[in-house]
């Protein structure tokens, strides 16, 4: 699925005194198959960019498209939308409120209109997937911990199966093993499925390890919209920003700086340790 | 002077049906002794579940052990009457600053926790205004917290535990809904909390390079504390942590493969700073 925003602008409160302009004129185009990372610091409007894929938010003004389609015009199923565009917010909490994990993980493909064998069976998958054990599937979702939650609201939104995943901040709060596992399983479902997605993080690391492209968004503006390492070449504008280049990046500038002739076009661990025995084993 | 103490700490959640009947029991805490002195900066990793957010409701008193006791401040926290005088002295910020936020407008709700302490206004405003300077949200005094983005939440609710100068605060992930800059912002100030005001600081986080300051870094696995030291001795043990689904900083992790692929680089190496010393040693040995 292609998505397209035309000149989309969004104000919060538009009418008040406490008017926010979240969104000011973004246009970008998203094809089919992509991996997108999408950076910016607090309240740059990352959170509300997203919601305006899957039709929760409405532009104040501009227009996005949906495999071509203008997702504002009256005949345009939003409920389709729903099923083909999933986000997993920002807060796993705003997405449970079942009473067992288990029913709440059912929610989704049950709106969807799917039989229960079909809808339970997806369920169990998703949570696998997640890996969510037996034991905890008829627990409260309430009653786990940060992490746990966070696991089953994203076993929610797989589901339902959609061709476009959009994860807002998933990885925030989960263990680094955690993390590196729902990475995993969202750049599985990248390769293997073909899903389109859209990785909202504060992580500059998993991003560059995992995304092809970066937006990068600063007071409401979409900033740039390049490659990952185009993107963090911007070392000084980025950190102005509130954001900043992935650990290791820093690293090679660092040796850079002792006069050492080393590329500094490095965003991934496994590329500094080739840079570095390239140039330490003259 | 010990300023938090457990001893065999063990608690247990149990869940209940409709009737009223045990369906089961997660064991979230198990024989934890804890004793953290007076102006330490302690850090506490652990997977998810391992029971990190429980030990650290002990100790303001939100929850009671269900063996063992705990003191903050000398004071047996399942005594109701130190009920008020533990929250004090031990301040703490969730995860999710959702909840915490009651005010309407941000500097409300910062000065809600020193106004009910009977702090006198001139210093409630005074307490108010550094707390929100400490965090970076000074321009957003007068904005309505329900209306901030996830991390500027985070950051009021930091502000408002600050502002009750607390004798310890504990931090449980609060960086994990920032930007690179929010982070090293609250990192910053809870650094300096604890360097200049002497405040003892308990840091729940998954991001390890925020360890890497802490004095003390306790690891738990299932309700355990499976391992403890030096943010320098805990990033030695790579493949012990990863067992414990944990990881090191990404520079740490460099260094690691840089040794394994055969550069003489030490051990548990925490900074770019350091990692560039020890290569630019192996060239100059070497030229
Ligand atoms: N209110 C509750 N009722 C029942 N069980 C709970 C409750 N809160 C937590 N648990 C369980 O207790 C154990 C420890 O949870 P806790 O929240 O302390 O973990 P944590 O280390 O803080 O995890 P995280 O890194 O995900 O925040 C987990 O097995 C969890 O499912
Ligand atoms: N529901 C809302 N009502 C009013 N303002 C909002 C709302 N949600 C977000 N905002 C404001 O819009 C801006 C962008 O926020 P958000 O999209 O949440 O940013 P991010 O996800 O990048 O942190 C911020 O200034 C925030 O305060
Ligand atoms: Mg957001
Ligand atoms: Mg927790």
């Amino acid at each position: 699925m292609s998505i397209i925003f035309n000149h989309v602008s969004k104000s919060y409160d538009a009418d008040t005194q406490l008017k926010t302009d979240a969104l000011k004129d973004v246009s970008f185009k998203i094809d089919d198959g992509e991996f997108v990372g999408l950076i910016g610091h607090t309240g740059s409007g990352k959170s509300t960019l997203v919601q305006h894929m899957n039709g929760l938010l409405k532009p104040t003004s501009g227009e996005i498209y949906v495999d071509g389609k203008d997702i504002a015009d009256k005949e345009y199923s939003l409920k389709d939308l729903r099923g083909k565009v999933g986000l997993v917010f920002q807060y796993p909490e705003h997405q449970l409120f079942e009473t067992t994990v288990f029913e709440d993980v059912c929610y989704g493909p049950k709106n969807l209109g799917l039989e229960k064998k079909e809808v339970e069976l997806r369920a169990y998958e998703a949570l696998k997937q997640v890996g969510i054990e037996d034991d905890y599937f008829y627990q409260s979702p309430f009653d786990l911990s940060g992490g746990q939650k966070r696991r089953a609201a994203i076993a929610g939104v797989l589901a339902m199966k959609p061709e476009v995943l959009i994860l807002d901040e998933p990885t925030a709060g989960l263990d680094p093993k955690g993390r590196e596992e729902i990475l995993e399983l969202v750049s599985r479902l990248h390769r293997e499925n073909n899903i389109t997605v859209i990785l909202v993080s504060h992580s500059m690391d998993d991003v560059a390890d995992y995304a092809d492209r970066i937006l990068v968004m600063d007071h409401g503006k979409l900033v740039y919209d390049d490659t990952v390492h185009e993107v963090f070449k911007h070392v000084k504008e980025l950190e102005e920003m509130g954001l900043a280049i992935p650990q290791v990046t820093y690293m090679m500038y660092d040796i850079a700086a002792k006069g050492v002739d080393v590329s500094t076009d490095i965003t991934t661990i496994d590329e500094a340790v080739e840079e570095i025995m390239k140039v330490w084993s003259k | 002077m010990s300023l938090i103490r457990s001893k065999a700490l063990s608690f247990e959640y149990i869940r209940r049906d409709e009737e009223g009947n045990v369906e089961g029991i997660t064991r979230a805490v198990d024989n934890v002794s804890l004793d953290v002195q007076q102006g330490d900066f302690v850090a506490i990793l652990g997977h998810n579940g391992s029971g990190k957010s429980t030990l650290a409701k002990h100790i303001n008193a939100i929850l009671h052990p269900t063996e063992g006791t705990v003191w903050v401040d000398g004071m047996d926290t399942s005594d109701e009457n130190n009920l008020w005088q533990v929250r004090q002295t031990a301040g703490m910020v969730f995860q999710n600053p959702d909840n915490q936020i009651i005010g309407q407008v941000v500097e409300e709700d910062v000065g809600f926790g020193p106004e009910n302490l009977g702090v006198p206004t001139p210093e409630i405003w005074q307490r108010v205004e550094e707390s929100l300077k400490a965090v970076g949200m000074s321009e957003y005094r007068n904005h309505s917290p329900n209306k901030l983005s996830g991390g500027q939440k985070q950051r009021v609710s930091i502000a408002g535990v600050i502002a009750m100068h607390p004798k310890c605060i504990i931090l449980d992930e609060p960086t994990a809904m920032l930007d690179p800059s929010g982070r090293k912002e609250v990192i910053r100030a809870a650094r300096a909390l604890n360097d200049v005001e002497k405040i003892t600081v308990i840091l729940i986080t998954h991001y390890m390079e925020e360890v890497i300051y802490a004095g003390k870094v306790l690891v738990m696995d299932k309700g355990h504390i499976k391992m403890q030291g030096s943010p320098r001795e805990i990033f030695s043990r790579v493949e012990e942590l990863k067992e414990l689904r944990l990881a090191v900083p990404q520079v740490t992790l460099l260094a690691h493969e840089l040794k394994k692929r055969g550069l003489p680089i030490p051990d548990g190496i925490l900074t770019t700073y350091e990692l560039t010393e020890a290569l630019m040693k192996i060239k100059r040995t070497e030229g």
